[in-house]
């Protein structure tokens, strides 16, 4: 694999994450629980598919075959998809939802301040944008982790069920295969190896204070960053594809 | 001969299509103008990565400059956006227009923080309460004033 073949995938993975999740919450436009959560879900949805914008037209720019963002966005099969497992995973309920988006918070915080010193000027460029806006978002799901966590039983049962069926796609977020040594090495992308442990004390933190309990099963699954998925991939994809196969080249 | 200057003027004839009453300049979102051999170049960048205005705003420079000079709009990330940008002129047109303009601290770090004293755009009154960080478009919180009871709109600080 040459340099640039590992980065154009790096780029690719991380923008996957921001898409794919992206678009799952916008599946609450105009079915929050509250008004207020409705435009929270929707504004965090609209950032993550700003910045997979930005990412995937370095993505093109490094492949250089003219590719436009959207053939990349709207056009790939489902094993093209490079995607967390976690970020697939369906919204179930409000609580749910809350957990996934934290677990993701957390880790793309370290992730992107990590890649502010990324050795590609743009790349460390998206990741200071991107970054002002994952505090906010890290900020919104850990307070409705608590909130959740500690409220009534309804709402801890709920969430630590929650926590209970994706704990086992938390391991994937630290996966790395030869793509990753390669952009680690060169200083163009960040060894996730070294914030593992401050991933797992910052849940541990707001877990403690939410009254949740880390489950104890060690199996964990992943698969997403080669293209194997789970079931729910293909349904998300059936619909975010449509227009694009419908109407092929369409343009807002 | 038009000059930068010039073209800096003809810039805040531009607003935000979302907060009509700012203009680009006020926002802080045009970074550069530079002209050379009968083009312009202007330089934006975006408040948020996913805002819907940007394209707009790229159409309108355009639009508005092309009739007099060659014009291309470049975007860039970096630095990135600030609050901080936003002009004493855009503060105060902000507030009139029923708007709480960024206060200059964030207090996004610390979990249950109190947030940011917030004064009413109305009554003026600091006796407020935040209703959601996230409001009508990406840039805004959605506030309440606990004296006049009106609900309003806080530009959040972005740093």
């Amino acid at each position: 694999m040459t340099t640039q073949e590992a980065f154009y995938n790096y780029i690719v993975r991380l923008g996957d994450d921001s898409l794919i999740l992206g678009q799952r919450i916008s599946e609450w436009c105009g079915h929050g629980p509250i008004l207020e959560e409705d435009i929270a879900l929707t504004n965090i949805a609209l950032d993550l598919i700003g910045q997979t914008t930005n990412l995937f037209e370095l993505a093109v720019q490094i492949e250089g075959k003219g590719k436009d963002v959207d053939q990349l966005a709207f056009l790939r099969l489902e094993k093209e998809y490079t995607n967390l497992l976690l970020v697939e995973q369906p919204n179930v309920d409000f609580g749910y939802t809350i957990v996934r988006q934290f677990f993701f918070d957390v880790f793309r915080k370290l992730t992107f301040e990590a890649l502010c010193q990324s050795s590609d000027e743009k790349l460390a460029a998206i990741a200071e944008k991107s970054l002002k806006e994952i505090k906010y978002h890290l900020k919104h799901s850990s307070e409705w982790v608590i909130r959740l966590g500690d409220g009534t039983e309804e709402s801890h049962t709920r969430v630590q069920a929650a926590v209970n069926t994706l704990w086992k796609f938390t391991n994937e977020l630290f996966y790395q295969d030869e793509v990753d040594q390669k952009v680690i090495e060169l200083g163009l992308g960040v060894d996730t190896s070294l914030f593992k442990e401050a991933w797992q004390l910052h849940v541990e933190k707001v877990f403690t204070e939410a009254t949740l309990t880390i489950p104890a099963n060690t199996w964990q699954h992943e698969g997403g960053r080669k293209g194997t998925h789970t079931e729910h991939l293909g349904y998300l994809l059936s619909e975010m594809q449509y227009m694009q196969r419908a109407y092929q080249n369409m343009e807002w | 001969m038009v000059t930068e200057k010039d073209i800096w003027e003809h810039l805040e004839q531009i607003s935000d299509p979302e907060i009509p009453v700012l203009s680009i300049v006020d926002l802080g979102i045009v970074r550069t103008v530079s002209i050379t051999d009968d083009c312009c170049i202007v330089t934006i960048t975006p408040t948020y990565s996913g805002c819907p205005a940007m394209n707009v705003i790229q159409e309108d420079i355009i639009k508005l400059l092309s009739p007099t000079i060659d014009t291309k709009v470049e975007m860039t990330l970096s630095p990135a956006w600030t609050t901080d940008w936003m002009s004493e002129n855009g503060r105060n047109k902000l507030r009139e227009y029923g708007i709480a303009p960024p206060e200059h601290e964030v207090d996004k770090s610390v979990l249950f923080a109190k947030p940011t004293v917030v004064p009413c755009p109305k009554c003026k009154s600091s006796h407020t309460k935040m209703i959601s960080q996230f409001g009508s478009t990406a840039c805004k919180a959605h506030y309440q004033c606990l004296d006049c009871l009106e609900p309003f709109d806080y530009f959040k600080c972005l740093k």
